[in-house]
């Protein structure tokens, strides 16, 4: 039993717990987050220097918010509040003009004109591309989504199967969907080259099991891989001159994200592969493959990408005879494959170069041979490393991709541009309106892949989690 | 499994190249054409009214017609045409190595394009002039009184050189904004960044609905340049010259004798002997061309005559309300004038 204190023995004694006090205003919430962040630089008035800086700095937050805030709203009004949403049946530019020109808008009206984009949306998303055949492109898109899709969720199963489908049969596919296939292959060729591969592999095999002497059992490999590569050949092309009873579109027809999407994935997917291998290759030690590494990554990194596509589309017609036509966009698409796999390449070797040399001699202590090294320890952790920069390369290159307009094919930004030259929707906000939009889709994929490359360093860092 | 990946991916545009590559034809380009179905015209990147893709992705105007007209007198179809749209730039080369059959790019005819280029101007489907747009607010009333000013145009046309001759000629200092495309240089224009607007007559017409406010410019009277704007085709190749030629003329032809595509039909059974040399009802001018004899009925039922083309695409009655002026007939006080079919 607690013995009872003499409160009169002394002059205060607390009987019970302080209430607790709400922590300063200054320290917590909404405000403690404004005075720390916000106020914290303006509100020290103690000596007259100190009050100066104060107001000074406060005077320049309130003139940033001004502006900033300014422009903000103005691009709200401009997209939102002042825009017209809908137009009519049949009524095109003047929806979108003001009383003094004809139209029903308030004079000094200035926003956005969606219907415009409206009306030019199939322009902005396919070009030219036939009307009722629209469902081709979008197939290809859906599978490539799905796959691509597919790849990127952890746990569904089969994810190295649906990428090997995505690198090798969906090019095919997406080839024939989109121009049409029955290219004009000649069927003898094909079973030329196809029993050549056949051979080439029988060769191997019996050099592998060492029936043909030593020199050719060295061999052996080499006569393999060229024997599967000559029966894909040959598969390719003959799937290629299949009549699918499909329409042929020609890719003057194609346009608009259809076109920025195929020349960036193009790029996007093979100048990964393809940096890897200028990588290393201007890392061997064979003279041969170092010296033409180095001179590849050199020449593409020395030209604008400008002057590469205007050589492509202005220069090389000219050194071809006279009716022997490159596909414009195969021209502009080969063209930025070399460029980015230069940059690629660059990348990549600035990833093996922060490798350290412990992981190649262990690898090597192993007994790997050049290949397993690489495969297995050196390219995981090289390419982990510089995933920032892989991924700042692809956005680059999508970006890049509008360039291509220069060379007359109507990429999203050309295709807009080109909507500008209709005369029945011809108004002062036409330009604004249709930039306005292709800048949100950009940044819808930029963003996307940035955020998709924040993700993947997250999980792949598990040794350096920081 | 990446290095077969990588070879493959290689294969694959090596096949296509290879394929395209084989495209390749020889002989007279109405043969070539005639195999492969369709003809390829050289259009521009889009210019209002002469030609410019509209809401289905489809393209129209003055230019593309031109080429529609060919193809119907070629197959009877005219919608058998697909559309390059090139560059100013890039357009002649595109040409002269054959990625394109017909340019109908608003394209105007010198003596230089003609006879160092290779090519041949097959006629002249609109004639334009160069003229000048200026705000009201600059209260110039003539082109002599711009001495000083700063002058949007285009690059790569002849605009950047006439206005530069026009300007030296009259002794005047200038200073010129040069840009890539028509509606950059609009942008720049109604911005302020310069005080003149220079193009063809038919463009300013065009790019003036763009402006904030049309009202307050006005284009001066002074037309500096001669523009005969005209299809062109590659030299060397008479046939296919005359076959662009007269599918020019026959639309005019048409116009003059009344004959349009909503009468073409009964225009048929005319007696009128000019009418039914046109027509292909008498003679034989189409078997002369390498093609079939109704090949002007097919033009004017399914394209028009050239004046249903003029009103349908850049008319009065279109955003860029220019009147027929020097592009009427020869008998309504214009400059259009075709030879006769006889």
């Amino acid at each position: 039993m607690p013995q009872k204190t003499d409160n009169k023995s002394v002059n205060f004694v607390r009987t019970e717990a302080a209430p607790l006090l709400p922590p300063p205003a200054s320290e917590a919430g909404i405000t403690g987050w404004l005075y720390q962040n916000i106020f914290n630089s303006m509100s020290d008035f103690s000596s007259p220097v100190a009050t100066i800086k104060s107001v000074l700095m406060g005077l320049l937050t309130i003139f940033l918010l001004y502006v900033g805030l300014g422009q903000f709203w103005a691009l709200l009004d401009f997209s939102l509040f002042s825009a017209v949403w809908s137009a009519p049946e049949g009524v095109k530019r003047e929806a979108c003009l003001t009383v003094d020109k004809g139209g029903e808008l308030p004079s000094g009206w200035h926003g956005a004109c969606w219907p415009f984009v409206a009306a030019k949306m199939k322009f902005l998303m396919y070009g030219a591309y036939d009307n009722d055949q629209l469902w081709r492109p979008n197939v290809t898109a859906l599978i490539g989504l799905i796959g691509l899709a597919w790849v990127m969720i952890e746990p569904l199963p089969y994810r190295r199967y649906v990428g090997a489908f995505l690198l090798t049969i969906y090019p095919l596919i997406a080839l024939i969907l989109l121009t049409g296939g029955n290219f004009d292959t000649d069927y003898n060729s094909v079973t030329v080259i196809t029993i050549l591969g056949l051979l080439l592999i029988t060769i191997g095999r019996q050099a592998a099991a060492g029936r043909m002497g030593q020199t050719a059992g060295e061999f052996a490999g080499m006569f393999g891989t060229f024997g599967w590569i000559f029966i894909a050949y040959a598969a390719v092309n003959a799937t290629l001159g299949v009549d699918f009873n499909l329409r042929q579109i020609g890719t003057n027809d194609w346009g608009g994200l259809l076109i920025t999407l195929v020349v960036a994935v193009t790029g996007i997917v093979a100048s990964l592969p393809l940096g890897i291998v200028l990588a290393l290759g201007r890392r061997s030690h064979m003279p041969v493959a170092r010296i033409l590494s180095t001179v590849f990554i050199e020449f593409w990194r020395g030209v604008p990408l400008i002057t590469v596509l205007f050589m492509a589309s202005v220069m090389l017609p000219l050194f071809l005879p006279e009716g022997v036509n490159f596909d414009n966009l195969l021209r502009a698409l080969i063209g930025v494959m070399l460029f980015s796999a230069a940059y690629m390449a660059e990348v990549i070797r600035g990833g093996l170069q922060a490798m350290d040399k412990g992981q190649f001699e262990g690898a090597d202590a192993l007994g790997l041979s050049y290949w397993q090294k690489m495969r297995l320890i050196i390219l995981p952790q090289a390419l982990t490393h510089v995933i920032p920069g892989i991924v700042n390369t692809f956005i680059g290159l999508f970006k890049d991709t509008t360039l291509v307009s220069i060379v007359s094919i109507f990429d999203m930004l050309g295709a807009v541009q080109s909507t500008y030259a209709d005369p029945s929707w011809g108004t002062p906000v036409q330009d604004e309106t249709g930039y306005l939009f292709i800048v949100i889709i950009y940044f819808v994929f930029c963003f996307g892949m940035s955020r998709y490359s924040m993700f993947m360093e997250y999980k792949l860092s598990t040794s350096r989690k920081n | 499994m990446k290095k077969f990946t990588t070879a493959l991916v290689g294969i694959a545009g090596i096949a296509l190249a290879s394929n395209a590559m084989a495209d390749g034809h020889g002989g007279s380009t109405l043969k070539q054409v005639q195999d492969k179905g369709f003809i390829q015209c050289g259009v521009s990147q889009g210019l209002p009214g002469f030609s410019n893709a509209d809401d289905s992705g489809n393209w129209a105007g003055l230019d593309v017609d031109l080429c529609r007209a060919v193809a119907a007198a070629v197959f009877g179809d005219a919608s058998k045409v697909k559309y390059s749209p090139l560059s100013a730039k890039q357009r002649f080369t595109a040409l002269s190595s054959g990625e394109v059959d017909i340019l109908s790019r608003n394209t105007t005819w010198t003596m230089t394009r003609d006879t160092q280029l290779g090519l041949n101007f097959a006629g002249v489907n609109y004639y334009d002039g160069q003229g000048m747009m200026v705000p009201k607010a600059l209260g110039a009333t003539s082109a002599t009184q711009l001495d000083g000013a700063n002058i949007c145009t285009n690059t790569g046309t002849t605009t950047e050189l006439n206005i530069t001759d026009y300007f030296r000629q009259n002794g005047m200092s200038f200073n010129l904004v040069a840009f890539e495309k028509a509606d950059e240089v609009v942008a720049a224009y109604d911005a302020g960044r310069c005080d003149v607007y220079t193009t063809d007559r038919s463009g300013l017409a065009a790019q003036r609905g763009k402006l904030t406010n049309p009202d307050a410019h006005v284009v001066l009277p002074e037309i500096i340049s001669k523009e005969p704007l005209g299809p062109v085709v590659r030299q060397g190749d008479d046939q296919w010259f005359n076959i662009v030629r007269w599918s020019l003329n026959a639309m005019i032809n048409a116009e003059e004798m009344g004959i349009s595509s909503a009468n073409v039909g009964d225009m048929m059974s005319s007696d009128n002997p000019a009418v039914k040399r046109l027509l292909g009802t008498e003679g034989k001018f189409g078997e002369e061309l390498g093609i079939s004899n109704d090949w002007a009925m097919n033009i004017i039922s399914q394209v028009g005559n050239y004046g249903e083309s003029y009103e349908k695409h850049v008319g009065e009655n279109t955003p860029l309300k220019l009147a027929r002026g020097v592009n009427a007939l020869w008998s309504n006080g214009g400059i259009l004038y075709a030879a006769p079919i006889r």
